[in-house]
Order: C-alpha cells, then sequence, then structure tokens
C-alpha cells in the first residue's frame, strides 16, 4: 500500500447543442463549417458589440444542475472572466464566477472500493472561445465556435480513485444525451475534461497545500491514463522530498507523460468582475418545478427500476439504461410482450444479445421462437458443456477473474439454439461450471 | 439664404421641409458649405458625407456607420470600417436622417477637454483659443457653430452635457437603459448613453424619441422607448418642485458661473417654480467612485482591441487610455478587487439613494454642469486629476443612470453657461419640459458665435 | 496608495500593455496620484450596503433560440490586418 492517497477534483466543460449561440444569434452549428462563416459583430467582438443572453442555454445549464440535485441560484450573475488570447474574441469570456446558475449537487459514482458520492460545487453558464490552427510559425483563428454555450461542472475535490473518475465522467456524458441537451462527443469537443489532482499523505484530513491541473485531455482514455500517470510523479516527487507547486500540466500521448504548461508565477490574475451588459437572473420557482417536470428519467433512476420493476440483472439493466432511444425501445417492446405473453427478461436478453433494430417487433420474434424454447436443465447443460469447450479462450480470461466474458458465453449460446434458451437460466448454469 | 437654413432647429427645418421652403437638397449643399468654411478652423468633423441627402446629423466619431470609417478619436481605429450600423444610427436613417459626417471626439469618449483625439482637438466655436469640453466635443461644436440639424453624442460621466454647456447648446444625456447602446462603442459598459446634442429643448425631445426605445440588442434597454406627450407645464412652472442640492454650490464653482446658475435658478422661481434645497451628502466621493469603476469597465472593454480582427496594436492607444486600462486593471486584480471595485460599487449604491431620497422633495434638481466656463486649451492636459474634477458635477447622475439635461442659460465672460436639470429614472419627460418653458422664456439661447469674426477672416464674403 | 515600478509593470503585462520605460515611470507617478484621492472611499461607511452593478435593475432578459443572418466571411475578415483561406492570421502561439 502506497503511503500516499490521491485527492482529486473534475472540471467538465459541455458545449449544449442550442441552435444558435450563447450570446448572440449566430448558428451554433458551425461543426465542419468554412472558417468565419457564422459570425456577427458580437461573437467577432468587434467595436461596439453587445451579449444578449440564449433563453435555452440557460434552460439547458439548468437541466444539467437539476438532474445533478443542484440547487438552481435565486440570484445569479453573469461575470467577465478578463485574459489575452487570440482566440478570445473580446478579451474577456463571459462566464460566472462569484454567482452561478446552479450550485451543490451530487452525483454517485462506483470507483474501485464501492459507491462513493461526489458533491458537485457548481454548474454554471459559459461561452466557447474560437479555434486555433498552427501552421508554419503562424496562427489561424476560426471564430465559428465562438459564442457558442458551453456549461461547466465543477466537483469538490472527493475523487480517491481513477475509477471513480471514469465512472463519473462516462455518467455526465450519458445525462447529457439524455437531457437531450449535448452529444457530448469528446472527439469533437463537445465534451471537454479538466482533472486537479494533488497527493497527501494517507490520513491526512487537510487538503494538500497545492494542486495541478492536468488541462485539454480529449478522451476517457488518456484522461484516466494522464491522472495515473500524474499520481504517479506527485508521489515519486514528495518521496524525493521535493515540494509541489501549483502548476497546469498537459498530457502527451505520444511520450505517455504530462508536461508543465504553465507554473504558478505565470498563473492568470483573471480580474472576474460583474458583466455589466447582462442583467441578472432570477429564476422563478415555477419556472424551476417547470423543468424538473420536463426532465426525463435518469439513467441510474431508470436501470434501479429496471430491476425492481423487470427483474433484470444489474448489467443488463445498464444496458438497457445506457441511452434513452435504447431504453425506450426495451420498455415499448416489454409492453408489447405483456400482450404475448413475453417476459421482460426474455425480451432483454433478446435485445442484449441479437442487438435488433430498434424498428424490429421484439416480443412477437420471441413468441414466434418461442414455441420452441428450451426449458430442459439437462438440454441446458450439454449446451453449456459445448459452448464451454468451443470457446477455450473465453472460458480461460472468466478464470483469470474477467467475469464479464460471461456475456459473451451465454450469447454463445444464445446463437447456438437461435435464441431459444433463456438467458439467465444458462448464465446460472454456466458459472456453476466454470465456478 | 444658405445661412438661414443652417440656423434653424430640427424642428424649424422639419416645419420649412414640410412646407417646401427649400428642398433636401439645398439643405445638404448649405450645410456642407458651411462645413467646408469652418470644419478646418475648428475640426469638429473627422470625416464629412458630401452623399448626404437626408435631414444632416452629426454623428459623434465612437458611433458606429456602417461601411463609414468610424474611428472613436483612436489611432488604433483610423482604417475601421464597421460591417454594421448601430441601432441609433439605424434609427435615424429610418426616419429620413442620413449622416453628414461623423464627429470629432477625444480617444473612446475619454476626457472632457476634446483634446485626448488622435485627430487633434476640436475648437471651441465661441473662442478658438479654448476648449469645446468633452468628449463629445466635435458634436457640441458641432451644432453650436450650425454645422448639422443636430448631433449625436454619448455621455458616461457628463460627455453630453459638459460641452453642450461649454459649447452654448442643448444636450440630453437618457436615463439609462433608455436608448440601445449597440453599436456605440464601448467606454464604460454600466454608464455609457447616446444622446442628443440639439438647438433647442424641443430637438433633443424629438430626436430622443427617435432613438429611444428596445432593439433587441441591448439586453440593458429592454423597455422604455420615449413618447411625446402634451405638456405638463406650458408657458410657467406652476407647480413644479425643483431642488437645489447644496453640494453643487461649494468650493471649486467658479463665482462668475455660480452667479449665472442662480440667476438661472431665480428665473425658474420668477416661472413659479418652488425652489427647494436639497441634500446629495455622497457628492464628493462620485468622482472617485466614478474613476474606479468606469476605468475598471474600460480596461476590460478595451481588451478587444488586439490588432487581430481589426484595428492596429495595442501600443497605439493614446495616453489616457493608457492610463485608464492601468487604473482599471489594477482595481480588479486579486488583493485589490474588494478594496477598489467592489467598494466603489457599493459608494454607488449610496449616491444613487441620495437621489431618491432628494427626488421625494422634488421634482427636478438643478445646478451647473460644469464649475467653468471653457478653459484654454493645453490648461488642463499635464494634469488627469484636475480634469476629472472638472466633472464633478455630471458625474453623480451618471453613476445613478438618472436624465440629464443641459440648457444654454447666460454667459460668463464671453463664454456659454449651461444649467443642468435632473431628473428621476426615466423621467425625461418632466426635465425636457422644464427646460423648454426656461427656454421660451429667456433669450440667451438665441446668441450665436460669430466663428467667421474671430480670426477676422473668414467666409463672410461668401454670402 | 503608492504604486512602484514593479507593480506598474506587472499590471501592464496583466492589461497587455507595451509600456516604455519613460511611459512606466509616469504611470506610477499619475496612478498614485489618482489612487491617493480613490482613497477617500475608505471614509464612507458601507456596512450592510449592498453593491450596485446595473442600474436598469431588471432581471431575465433574454431571447428565444431562433438563429439569424451572420455576416459573410468577407465582411467578417474585411477589417482583419492579416487574413488567409478564410482564417485571421496571427503571430504564432503555442503555449496553452
Amino acid at each position: 500500500m502506497s503511503k500516499y492517497e490521491p485527492v482529486m477534483g473534475l472540471e467538465v466543460h459541455v458545449e449544449l447543442n442550442t441552435k444558435s449561440k450563447m450570446f448572440c444569434r449566430c448558428s451554433a452549428d458551425y461543426f465542419g463549417e468554412k472558417p468565419n462563416t457564422h459570425t456577427c459583430p458580437v461573437c467577432l467582438g468587434l467595436p461596439g458589440a453587445l451579449p444578449y443572453i440564449n433563453e435555452k442555454a440557460i434552460e439547458g445549464c439548468m437541466k444539467i444542475g437539476l438532474a445533478l440535485g443542484c440547487k438552481v441560484a435565486e440570484v445569479s450573475r453573469f461575470e467577465r472572466k478578463n485574459y489575452f488570447y487570440p482566440d478570445l474574441a473580446k478579451g474577456y469570456q463571459i462566464s460566472q464566477y462569484r454567482w452561478p446558475l446552479c450550485v451543490r449537487g451530487e452525483m454517485e459514482v462506483v470507483g474501485l472500493e464501492g459507491k462513493r458520492r461526489i458533491r458537485i460545487n457548481r454548474a454554471h453558464q459559459e461561452e466557447d472561445t474560437g479555434k486555433l490552427s498552427h501552421i508554419g510559425g503562424v496562427t489561424l483563428i476560426d471564430f465559428n465556435r465562438s459564442g457558442v454555450p458551453l456549461v461547466e461542472i465543477v466537483t469538490e475535490p472527493d475523487f480517491t480513485d481513477t475509477a471513480q473518475v471514469r465512472d463519473y465522467a462516462k455518467k455526465l456524458q450519458q445525462l447529457f444525451r439524455y437531457l437531450g441537451v449535448s452529444n457530448a462527443d469528446m472527439e469533437r469537443g463537445d465534451m471537454r475534461l479538466e482533472a486537479n489532482i494533488s497527493v497527501r499523505p494517507v490520513g491526512q484530513k487537510e487538503l494538500p497545500p497545492y494542486r495541478v491541473e492536468l488541462k485539454n485531455i480529449n478522451s476517457f482514455r488518456f484522461m484516466v491514463a494522464a491522472i495515473e500517470y500524474e499520481i504517479k510523479r506527485q508521489i515519486e516527487a514528495l518521496e524525493r522530498g521535493e515540494k509541489l507547486t501549483q502548476e497546469t500540466r498537459g498530457w502527451n500521448e505520444e511520450k505517455k507523460e504530462t508536461y508543465l504548461q504553465r507554473s504558478k508565477e505565470e498563473a492568470h490574475d483573471y480580474r472576474y468582475f460583474p458583466e455589466p451588459d447582462l442583467p441578472e437572473l432570477r429564476i422563478s420557482e415555477s419556472e424551476i418545478q417547470r423543468i424538473r417536470e420536463s426532465a426525463p428519467e435518469l439513467p441510474w433512476k431508470k436501470e434501479t427500476r429496471f430491476m425492481s420493476e423487470y427483474g433484470l440483472s444489474e448489467s443488463n439493466a445498464k444496458i438497457l439504461s445506457e441511452s434513452k432511444e435504447m431504453a425506450e425501445f426495451f420498455e415499448s417492446s416489454v409492453e408489447d410482450g405483456r400482450k404475448l405473453g413475453v417476459g421482460p427478461r426474455q425480451i432483454a436478453n433478446y435485445i442484449i444479445n441479437q442487438k435488433p433494430d430498434i424498428s424490429v417487433k421484439v416480443a412477437e420474434k420471441i413468441k414466434v421462437m418461442d414455441v420452441g424454447v428450451i426449458g430442459d436443465i439437462g438440454e441446458l447443460g450439454r449446451i453449456a458443456e459445448e459452448v464451454i469447450s468451443e470457446n477455450p479462450d473465453l472460458v480461460e480470461s472468466y478464470k483469470k477473474g474477467k467475469v464479464t466474458v460471461i456475456q459473451a458465453l451465454v450469447g454463445a449460446a444464445m446463437r447456438k439454439t437461435g435464441g431459444k434458451v433463456d438467458a439467465g437460466k444458462v448464465r446460472e448454469i454456466l458459472e456453476g461450471k466454470l465456478g | 439664404m444658405n445661412d438661414d437654413l443652417t440656423k434653424l432647429t430640427l424642428i424649424g427645418t422639419l416645419e420649412a421641409l414640410e412646407k417646401n421652403e427649400f428642398s433636401k437638397e439645398e439643405l445638404n449643399h448649405a450645410y456642407l458649405g458651411r462645413i467646408k468654411e469652418l470644419n478646418p478652423k475648428l475640426n469638429t468633423f473627422l470625416n464629412v458625407q458630401e452623399s448626404s441627402n437626408g435631414i444632416p446629423a452629426a454623428i459623434k466619431d465612437i458611433i458606429c456607420t456602417q461601411n463609414i470609417v468610424t474611428t472613436a478619436g483612436s489611432k488604433i481605429l483610423s482604417n475601421f470600417l464597421p460591417p454594421y450600423n448601430a441601432t441609433v444610427v439605424e434609427k435615424l436613417l429610418s426616419q429620413g436622417i442620413s449622416v453628414i459626417g461623423k464627429t470629432n471626439l477625444d480617444e473612446f469618449a475619454m476626457g472632457s477637454s476634446g483634446e485626448n483625439s488622435a485627430y487633434g482637438a476640436t475648437k471651441n466655436p465661441w473662442d478658438l483659443e479654448k476648449v469645446p469640453g468633452g468628449s463629445s466635443s466635435g458634436s457640441a461644436a458641432a451644432v453650436a457653430a450650425d454645422l448639422c440639424t443636430f448631433a449625436l453624442g454619448t455621455d458616461t460621466g457628463g460627455s453630453i452635457r459638459q460641452p453642450a454647456s461649454l459649447c452654448g447648446v442643448v444636450g440630453l444625456k437618457p436615463s439609462y437603459g433608455r436608448v440601445s447602446r449597440y453599436g456605440s462603442i464601448a467606454m464604460a459598459s454600466s454608464l455609457d448613453q447616446v444622446g442628443p446634442i440639439t438647438k433647442s429643448v424641443a430637438d433633443a425631445r424629438q430626436v430622443l424619441e427617435w432613438i429611444s426605445g428596445p432593439d433587441g440588442y441591448d439586453s440593458n434597454c429592454v423597455q422604455n422607448g420615449f413618447t411625446i406627450k402634451d405638456l405638463r407645464f406650458k408657458n410657467n412652472l406652476n407647480g413644479l418642485r425643483v431642488g437645489m442640492p447644496k453640494e453643487y454650490f461649494g468650493k471649486g464653482l467658479d463665482s462668475g458661473v455660480e452667479k449665472v446658475i442662480r440667476e438661472a435658478i431665480k428665473k425658474l422661481e420668477d416661472l413659479g417654480a418652488e425652489i427647494i434645497e436639497v441634500s446629495l451628502p455622497h457628492t464628493e466621493y462620485a468622482v472617485a467612485v466614478y474613476y474606479i469603476i468606469m476605468s475598471s469597465e474600460v480596461s476590460s472593454n478595451l481588451a478587444r482591441f488586439d490588432g487581430i480582427r481589426f484595428g492596429s496594436g495595442r501600443e497605439d492607444f493614446g495616453a489616457e487610455a493608457k492610463r485608464r486600462i492601468m487604473l482599471g486593471t489594477f482595481a480588479l486584480s486579486t488583493g485589490y478587487y474588494d478594496d477598489y471595485f467592489a467598494k466603489a460599487a457599493k459608494v454607488r449604491t449610496l449616491i444613487k439613494q441620495d437621489f431618491e431620497e432628494a427626488f421625494e422633495k422634488c421634482d427636478v434638481i438643478v445646478g451647473p454642469v460644469s464649475p467653468t466656463v471653457a478653459w484654454n486649451l493645453g490648461e488642463k492636459t499635464a494634469d488627469p486629476l484636475t480634469m476629472y474634477l472638472s466633472d464633478a458635477y455630471t458625474i453623480p447622475a451618471s453613476l445613478a443612470g438618472i436624465p440629464g439635461l443641459s440648457v444654454p442659460c447666460g454667459f460668463s465672460d464671453g463664454l456659454p453657461v449651461g444649467l443642468q436639470i435632473l431628473g428621476k429614472y426615466m423621467d425625461e419627460e418632466t426635465i425636457l419640459n422644464v427646460g423648454e418653458v426656461y427656454e421660451q422664456n429667456t433669450e440667451c439661447h438665441l446668441r450665436k458665435p460669430n466663428i467667421e469674426g474671430l480670426e477676422g477672416v473668414g467666409g463672410l464674403g461668401n454670402e | 496608495m503608492r504604486l512602484i515600478g514593479d507593480q506598474v509593470k506587472k499590471v501592464a503585462k496583466l492589461a497587455n500593455l507595451p509600456l516604455s520605460e519613460e511611459e512606466i515611470v509616469k504611470s506610477s507617478e499619475q496612478l498614485s496620484k489618482i489612487l491617493d484621492y480613490v482613497d477617500q472611499l475608505s471614509n464612507v461607511d458601507i456596512k450592510n450596503i449592498e453593491p450596485i452593478f446595473n442600474v436598469v435593475g431588471s432581471s431575465n432578459v433574454m431571447s428565444d433560440d431562433t438563429p439569424r443572418v451572420s455576416l459573410s466571411q468577407d465582411e467578417a475578415l474585411k477589417n482583419a490586418s492579416q487574413k488567409k483561406n478564410g482564417f485571421f492570421i496571427t503571430k504564432g502561439v503555442f503555449e496553452e
């Protein structure tokens, strides 16, 4: 056991999929468009231009905040975050600082040691910058993305292992898609992650006196790799007796290491102050109620309900609640099945194993096949033996501890019999034989 | 004949056009001719639009005009061609107004004398050795010299009222939020307002009706269109309660100016108004509050001038712009925000409350616009603080967001003095009404500067 | 409040203002004088006073999410000192 433990917080930026931008009505659908064709005096930061809030974006931010259990602030204000960079048209980003829209939420995540509650500090509204590309010593700037709405979600430093961080980020992505507020595509940059990492001796209660900010990470995999590298680097440094300081680091995927981007001395002084061009936000209780009521059932709620209501296993419930479309397909199939006498678990197994197109009438298919469903334990045992002997690789990795491959073995049994086995029973039998 | 056209007020011009007394071509010809003749002396216009064919208005060169160079008086924007019109310009164009030219100003509207322009100082039409006031220096001088039917200026801490006062014309700073700021290059966003500089109070009322109201681009201007209604006071001011703040008559006020202002207030009383002494106890802090808030906003508003999308590099800012950027950057920086910006924002509340309490006792508040008449060119340029203090009577109303009118009320040392009439938030109606009754019952606004005679040479021979 | 040369340089860097040595000296003098004047605000009792950031006092001023026409690429780039292939150009920056 290491004498040190990591203390981590996450900042997630998500680009909302509104039709128009945050503070002007230029089209926000900029991806793949010709450079500088989605701009106006406002998002180009021309002299004399003024911002005007997009109500749809504010609604999106509140949807996210409420889904994370945040309180919508009685009074919320925009502020200017002042710094110079060529992609920042106005020389300031309109953001929120002292008066964020949504505050104090939480999310449950699963890590190496089970479940843990992560406190959400805030979910606030801001705007994106333009996009730079560097070619031959010069920098090209495209302002099509400038002013596209962003929501920033900041946690408290509550993560203690990378599995939690990964689970959190995945869950957020799922949430954004469920709420329909963003495509949350990491590669396209719809969703961006920043992690704050420090380590402290096990048992120490206070937060470490420094933190390292990891920036510009554009995949879940890189994030986990970067964080793990960083934890190791910091522990080694502390063990050598070095003093760590506030800094910003990036991830070099080729070298598989983090590198210094900005030290404490170079840290920005953003000179936040209330944005004088925008009146404050005062969201009424009835508006909050309206948004709350319009929100879909959240994925983790759905997952629990699928288990209790339909008797699904945790893993099946998880798969079927992964996307809203999948969950809706499952539940409408269950509805069909009710009339045809086909049970939810059969439907769940069919969907998971056969991966049918959502236009398929699942319950009817099962009904047709059901004529010859194999229920005999001896028969099922024989099928299980065959599957085991035909898939030595899977069996081996199962025995090495990768228990999730059981799903693949169940799938093989399904295919072998044209879906005529009860997946749950086969699974039990397989587990018995392999266990 | 030509000279007569240019002496008409806006309302007079509209009536004459209505009666076909002359054509718009003749009108523009007359003004363009006069500009050609006098602009070299006064330096009021930075560019002149020969193609002007509507009612010719002069627009302060901080207000964006589509495809007409808009410099903000700065070297940075010497070639800037806005791809859009400011809302106020759009609104005027839709009324048949045309831009006859863009007027000179202190760079980015930062100054009280017109001397901070990268394109040279504007001269006061009453005395070419004197400043015209600022920052709407060119607009006020152009109206005083009859180079346009009316002009637009912007007022952040007095930049319409003070040059109007020093040039002997009418200037109105509307309530903050009355007129859209969209397209008016921002100096201090929580204070800036566009407003008219005119030859009469009725003209100012007309222009305000044209330019006010929402546009969907300025979030602080969401309703509040101003419409001309029947006047409450006609020919007299019976029943009007006029507040006289003792803080506006203290040390620093030039005795000659004070005499003229007191006479003007006496005139209001003669017209039937009741004069009530009121107190605005936090007046002495207004300049300090203003300089913190204004410069903080300036430091942020001028950050977009990076030479990439428009304009040249930041080394091209003038001295005053640099000074304010520095002060504002400091006031917002870590460790100083609470002591400077946050504190100033609280004292601003007290200044606003002063007015609210005073307006419980009176309908309008009157006093001087400027503590002195126009001063000599170059007199205050070495000492920024002295220059700042010359705005001590106009700044409080800017901080409170209330409307203020400057009306010519006499002369001291042969130079014009303006009476400031302040009103309740969104009550331009009353201050314009009071100003108009005063104007109709006095003569001083009829006096015109003799620019041609000032240097003993000029265009007299042309008549 | 007195501002010394190094502080002025730091502020100038934050403000992205290229000031000459001469301007730095002049700035520290003038800014110190203005700050001295401003320091009179410490005489005001501001306990329990709410700051004012916007005199209009309105709230929730928002627009619906309907896109409008943008500037053309030519219009957007019209005032740029350097441009290429529809992009604005600036000297290389690689940090961040």
